[in-house]
């Protein structure tokens, strides 16, 4: 299949720079998921993978060679819309094979590629059908067969799922995973939904304004995340973030004073940090565990059962309003309830909001020992 | 409201009316002073029309143009409100706002100019001459609605028929067109009644050989009188024709003459 190559690639409208020089080597049959905010110029760049936006610098390469002035049909890539973009006026069949047909294939070979994309998507019996007599999830299965007849080296999907309903959304997600692995494509995925991006990708590329904030396999961004907005954006609910100051710094790495008056010991690489930085504490609603014994005092303000589970939304004494993740609970709003952090899993960002490396010492991935003490 | 609509088209319609019931008097029942609303029709004007002009020659004529100039102006308009609809520059809404201020001006402003062109060209008197100049005159409304209707059709869909190896014209021949006909009809239907009517350019262009029907009905408002009984019958017999048109497209055209008020 294909590999696909962005070297400092750049887009600029007027004044406005939407992409702000990007570098990114997609691999062959990978499923690459760009994920961020609105705005964040993750389908700009879609669209100019795709050849429907230039380039305003950059060099962007298919399979090593240099794609930026080669028209979109000429790239062989495939691209499914977020609003599907089928041709109204064309049947199934006809929408399927518009593309062959503008590539001069003789129709038995057409009806035959039309076919297997179809027996592949379960379109068999819709082929004759006009795109308005078909329900959402079919039109998505159309344009996504659209793509399938081109045989192309990259897949492009502009927010697929989008516009179906939730239980649809997951059934076509795991679909569209399924098809990445019978079609052995190399697929590059937009989404502004993080459980998308991490339930499908091989690999996710995280943007924000522009810039590609990170790049890893989904665990990886989620355990390691590189910067408070990577920790802040990938994750269900977000991540709690707490204001910390730096109270001593120590062969361990430092001791933090969070407000109210309690200490914690971060196994963290403290080159950089002095004594009165401020830092902040990351810990995922996951994370934080309801017991008798916990080490924080905080009472709960709400709770939202999902069934299975629960969120609990709670204030701490120092006034701190955290979230909080539970199996099946009898909690109820006003209850006092103690807390406490895995101290592994927490996560920790300096003033610039990049993560603070980790001291060898810290079991692999967190790390550190927490030690409370009551300041008198 | 209902009666205020009523009201509104019977008068608009009354003059119409009141010219097919003249041309079914004879010409002493149409000039005298107290109207006759009953009275026993004849078709006296209408032979008497036939007779002295010749309608067909004049019909096939403003076929010819109204026709002819809509082609020209669709072969024009549609590659101008394609390109202004999909790539858009800083300077497109002042290049559609420009090409309708023209349509402000009274024709008569380029009279002068344009008869002498037309006189150097041969072109006087000419059908080819005169449904240039419809076309032309017609051109800035009927890349205006076009527009409008371009701007119905989703960007996406041609993104992707060029994804999938469309060149710029396939793109216009296979799916802009197709999805935009009711528009594309509408607007030549409306440009078919402009230039059917049309009368200036027709009147102070042409003479006899590519004379459309407005200057028949005007041949008939003669310097040896007044004849309202065959004026009548000649202006009813000219716009019969498209009258009948625009009630079999009604629809299309109420469409039409509302783009942009019902999306």
């Amino acid at each position: 299949m294909a590999t696909v190559e962005l070297r400092q690639v750049r887009k600029r409208y007027d004044e406005t720079e939407i992409i702000r020089g990007v570098d990114l080597t997609i691999r062959d049959r990978e499923l690459t998921v760009f994920v961020g905010p609105s705005g964040c110029g993750k389908s700009t760049l879609l669209r100019m993978i795709a050849g429907l936006e230039e380039i305003s610098s950059g060099d962007l390469m298919i399979d090593g060679v240099r794609v930026n002035d080669v028209p979109p049909a000429k790239r062989g890539l495939a691209l499914v819309f977020q609003s599907y973009a089928l041709y109204p006026h064309m049947t199934v069949a006809e929408n399927m094979s518009f593309s062959l047909k503008l590539a001069g294939i003789p129709k038995d070979e057409r009806q035959k590629k039309v076919l297997e994309a179809a027996r592949i998507l379960h379109l068999e019996p819709l082929l004759e059908r006009k795109p308005k007599e078909l329900s959402g999830g079919q039109r998505q299965r159309v344009a996504i067969g659209r793509a399938i007849v081109r045989n192309p080296k990259v897949f492009l999907f502009d927010e697929p799922l989008s516009n179906l309903d939730a239980a649809l959304r997951v059934r076509m997600r795991l679909e569209l995973t399924k098809l990445h692995r019978e079609l052995a494509a190399t697929m590059i995925y937009v989404t502004h939904d993080q459980v998308e991006a991490m339930t499908m990708a091989d690999r996710i590329v995280v943007l924000q304004a522009g810039v590609i904030e990170q790049v890893g396999s989904p665990m990886e961004v989620y355990r390691k995340p590189r910067n408070l907005f990577v920790a802040g954006f990938i994750g269900s609910p977000r991540m709690n973030f707490l204001e910390a100051t730096v109270e001593r710094v120590d062969a361990l790495g430092v001791v933090l004073g969070l407000g109210d008056g309690s200490l914690l010991q971060a196994a963290v690489n403290a080159e950089g940090l002095g004594v009165g930085d401020r830092v902040t504490i990351g810990i995922r609603p996951e994370h934080i565990l309801v017991s008798t014994s916990g080490d924080v005092a905080a009472r709960v303000e709400a709770v939202e059962h999902l069934g299975g589970e629960s969120y609990l939304h709670v204030r701490t004494e120092s006034g701190s309003s955290l979230t909080v993740r539970v199996k099946e609970t009898d909690v109820e709003p006003d209850d006092a309830v103690q807390l406490s952090f895995e101290a592994r899993r927490l996560h920790f960002f300096d003033t610039d909001g990049e993560a603070v490396p980790c001291t060898p010492a810290g079991h692999g991935t967190g790390f550190q020992e927490r030690i409370h003490e009551r300041k008198s | 409201m209902t009666v205020l609509g009523w009201t509104v088209a019977l008068v608009i319609a009354f003059p119409v009316f009141w010219m097919v019931l003249t041309s079914f008097k004879s010409e002493s029942e149409a000039i005298s002073r107290v109207p006759h609303l009953f009275f026993s029709p004849t078709v006296d004007s209408y032979r008497a029309v036939q007779k002295q002009a010749k309608y067909l020659h004049f019909a096939w004529n403003s076929v010819v143009v109204a026709v002819g100039s809509t082609v020209l102006a669709l072969l024009i308009a549609i590659p101008s409100a394609y390109t202004m609809a999909f790539s858009p520059t800083k300077r497109t809404r002042g290049t559609l706002l420009w090409m309708l201020s023209t349509k402000m001006m009274p024709p008569v402003g380029a009279l002068v100019p344009v008869y002498l062109i037309f006189r150097d060209l041969g072109l006087l008197d000419t059908l080819p001459g005169l449904l240039t100049v419809d076309a032309l005159a017609n051109l800035p409304i009927v890349i205006w609605m076009l527009y409008t209707f371009f701007q119905e059709v989703p960007r996406e869909v041609l993104e992707a028929a060029r994804m999938d190896g469309a060149g710029p014209l396939r793109e216009l021949y296979d799916l802009l067109l197709p999805l935009s006909m009711p528009g594309i009809v509408s607007t030549s239907l409306l440009a078919v009644i402009l230039a059917w009517n049309e009368a200036f350019w027709s009147l102070t262009l042409t003479a006899s050989k590519a004379a459309p029907l407005t200057a028949f009905i005007a041949s008939f408002s003669s310097p040896e009188g007044l004849f309202y009984a065959k004026l009548s019958a000649a202006s009813t017999m000219a716009i019969a024709p498209i009258v009948i048109l625009g009630w079999l497209s009604q629809r299309q055209l109420v469409r039409g003459l509302t783009f942009g008020a019902v999306k």
